[in-house]
């Protein structure tokens, strides 16, 4: 019995001290990425591709996934806001809640599953069939050629994802109260513009997507770079970026809304 | 892919999340009739109680937005609360100018109120606006009613 319980003992030691082995390995993976992102921006057609993939390519989930929680929103909000007779408000509600939470937030977590689990997927199987080694055998540094564009790519598609979800969220609120239902429209943009401060609720929610963009990112290169070149381990790569980078949105989501808005 | 027709994707998808952002600055936020981008001057003034009054509450003079609530704190020499507001340079007002908290609605977010007065001379960058009157408490207020009304049972 006591050999058990040592042996037990021993394996959770051993998951931690794996755990904190492959983050420093992931932080130093990160700050390489960065330190070698100047091919990025020196050769930005290879970004323009990353953003053509990460981006363009996720538009129209991101887009139609938009349109649809703006939509819901507005049926809910009118709903509940029906009660107290301030259904005008409904506006307010839509475009503070897509601006400040649900569009960096659902944008990110869109994009961690479409985007981030592709360059996982695509890092992993580079490694797989050693192309990441043939580069670094022709004296090409992988890290600045394949893993620096994706990076940028990456973190330069998020916030404007972010916004295009935001502003169609707000556009499928205005479709279901203003034009199915029939919330007044003038009193739905005046008290909309009333409530929703600039700096304060888009700037902050941009902010916010940036934040998750070099977060989702990160994760999933790194674990493409970090996967078992085997079929199962990028397999498991896939699954463990989305998990992890849903993970860090939502805890990177609270600590910045801790940050941004207290005290007002 | 062609080369040519990724750049023309990217460059769509680039106007579309700039166009995005703007939409959402100018016809979703404020930033078309926001305060921060034109001259403002500051005024303060001290109030007995502001009842629920923020910091970024508009100031209305004749119902009409003139600037924001700059910064709210407590005066501990006097024990009122000193409220500092931001006024848009193009509005001038009168030194003598009263200023009130009011609520708009029964329990809408409370602003400030201005009523210009009759002096000449115009209100300059940092001074004290002596008409104050505070907000309304509701609770307060039914209070008294209360008390009037056993008062009047009282004397019948």
């Amino acid at each position: 019995m006591p050999e058990r319980a040592v042996k037990n003992l021993r394996g959770i030691g051993h998951e931690a001290i794996n755990g904190i082995w492959r983050l420093g390995y992931a932080s130093r993976f990160f700050l390489l990425t960065l330190a070698r992102s100047a091919t990025s921006f020196r050769r930005f057609s290879l970004t323009i591709r990353e953003i053509y993939f990460a981006g363009v390519l996720s538009l129209i989930i991101i887009s139609v996934s938009g349109l649809f929680v703006g939509m819901v929103l507005g049926l809910q909000g009118y709903e509940t806001l029906q009660k107290y007779g301030s259904s005008e408000a409904v506006g307010t509600l839509v475009a503070l809640s897509l601006t400040r939470e649900l569009g960096p937030v659902v944008a990110a977590l869109l994009f961690a599953s479409r985007a981030g689990s592709a360059i996982t997927a695509e890092i992993g199987l580079m490694k797989a069939t050693e192309q990441i080694s043939a580069m670094e055998m022709m004296a090409v540094d992988p890290i600045a050629r394949v893993i620096g564009p994706r990076f940028w790519g990456g973190v330069i598609s998020m916030p404007l994802l972010a916004a295009i979800f935001s502003a169609v969220g707000v556009f499928g609120g205005y479709l279901i109260t203003v034009v199915v239902i029939g919330v007044d429209e003038g009193a739905f943009w005046s008290q909309m513009q009333n409530a929703v401060d600039f700096r304060q609720d888009v700037v902050n929610g941009i902010i916010k997507s940036a934040v998750f963009g070099v977060a989702v990112t990160a994760i999933a290169l790194f674990e493409g770079y970090d996967a078992p070149p085997t079929a199962e381990g990028v397999s498991g790569a896939t699954t463990r970026t989305v998990v992890t980078s849903s993970l860090a949105i939502l805890g990177l989501d609270f600590v910045l809304t801790a940050f941004m808005f207290t005290g007002v | 892919m062609n080369r040519t027709i990724l750049d023309l994707w990217v460059g769509i998808f680039v106007a579309a999340g700039i166009a995005a952002l703007l939409v959402l600055a100018l016809k979703v936020g404020n930033a078309s009739t926001t305060f921060n981008v034109g001259e403002t001057y500051r005024v303060n003034a001290e109030f007995d109680n502001i009842g629920g009054l923020k910091v970024r509450a508009p100031v209305k003079s004749a119902g009409v937005v003139v600037g924001r609530v700059d910064d709210i704190h407590f005066e501990n020499q006097r024990f009122v609360a000193r409220v500092v507001m931001k006024i848009d340079k193009r509005y001038q007002f009168p030194k003598d100018t009263s200023v009130s908290i009011f609520t708009s609605g029964l329990l809408g977010e409370q602003y400030i109120g201005l009523d210009a007065g009759g002096d000449s001379a115009m209100l300059k960058d940092g001074e004290t606006l002596k008409i104050t009157q505070s907000a309304v408490v509701l609770e307060k207020l039914i209070g008294q009613f209360l008390y009037n009304k056993a008062a009047e049972g009282g004397t019948k």
